[in-house]
């Protein structure tokens, strides 16, 4: 009944670092579910992340982890998976780690289409530097840099990954853990760059200047907003305002993925 | 009679109180910054709680 997750959990590591009602605890749990669930051998399993909150979360797995420099990680896990394509290759990482520092890396490695699973948890802030706004932060929220609100339009991390050449695209949120791991199983069963974005909450930095009075409002905001995208066809543009659609937002298996390509480039230039 | 153990871990709780918001039978209750399970017998198993914690502290066990 009660599910061990010590057993991939290096021992001593617990509690771990993030805030009380971090969601990102909740995501680690659904990786973990999600790691077991495809059978993962931890030898053969590369997690990889850059820096923030989110991306100390590898270093409490018990996998081959990689912790690298401030928005790197797509480009670490790249490397990492070409040199061993038999490797699954997980990266985790934050908004600001994924779409501002590691923006650019972030959508090269969609563009080609190497077979990753990234586990991006949005927290809409940089929560360990201080509560500066991100390029996730919602217009008008408050961050320590922008306290009379935020002038700057939102990056949709889905929308972004998908126009980039991901080739699956899913969403949901820490208030929603059974679809956590349902979408990370998914993402790590399928060929190519799969991007699981998850919204999470961020009590410490975001929570508190943006008038949700604890922990539970936040949850609850994430609960309330999150619309199935099955349900979403049934609704009109003014009922979706300020909600975000959950669940698998695109797939296609058509196209190549990079290793095996690459593979191709090392035949011919071999001479085969 | 559901027949479910919870257990807490109290050194990882940091008292959030996620599980005791989100637990549909009001199992659990908040004494200051630590969760306690007053009402165990209440319990329907439903691992809101032990899904929903971030800091792996709450654990459903089948009695």
């Amino acid at each position: 009944m009660a599910y061990d997750y010590e057993k991939s959990i290096r021992p001593g590591k617990l509690p771990h670092i993030w805030c009380p009602g971090c969601g990102h605890g909740i995501v680690m749990k659904g990786l973990i579910r999600a790691m077991d669930t495809c059978g993962l051998d931890r030898k053969n399993t590369a997690i990889v992340s850059g820096i923030g909150c989110a991306s100390r979360l590898p270093g409490y797995l018990d996998a081959c982890t990689l912790h690298t420099a401030h928005g790197r990680a797509a480009a670490f896990a790249t490397g990492v998976k070409m040199a061993k394509p038999e490797m699954t290759v997980i990266c985790c990482g934050g908004d600001g780690d994924g779409t501002a520092i590691g923006g650019n890396h972030f959508i090269h490695a969609c563009r080609r289409n190497i077979d990753m699973t990234y586990v991006l948890m949005n927290n809409f802030i940089y929560g360990m530097t201080g509560g500066q706004f991100s390029p996730c932060t919602p217009t008008g929220a408050k961050a320590s840099t922008t306290p009379y609100g935020n002038p700057d339009p939102i990056f949709d991390i889905s929308k972004l990954a998908i126009g980039s050449g991901a080739t699956f695209v899913a969403r949901t949120t820490a208030a929603h853990p059974r679809e956590i791991d349902r979408l990370i199983v998914q993402g790590i069963q399928h060929k190519g760059m799969a991007v699981i974005e998850v919204l999470d909450d961020c009590p410490t930095t975001y929570g508190r200047r943006n008038k949700f009075r604890s922990v539970v409002d936040m949850m609850k905001h994430l609960k309330a907003n999150a619309v199935p995208i099955k349900a979403a066809a049934k609704m009109t543009a003014e009922q979706l305002e300020g909600k975000f659609l959950t669940g698998v937002l695109f797939q296609d298996t058509e196209k190549p993925e990079y290793c095996e390509m690459y593979a191709e480039v090392i035949k011919k230039a071999q001479g085969a | 009679m559901s027949g479910a153990r919870l257990e807490i871990i109290e050194r990882n709780c940091k008292g959030c109180s996620i599980c005791v918001e989100f637990c549909p039978k009001n199992v659990l209750e908040m004494d200051v910054f630590l969760v306690t399970a007053p009402r165990p017998e209440d319990c329907i198993k439903c691992m809101q709680c032990e899904l929903l914690c971030p800091d792996f502290a709450i654990k459903v066990h089948d009695e």
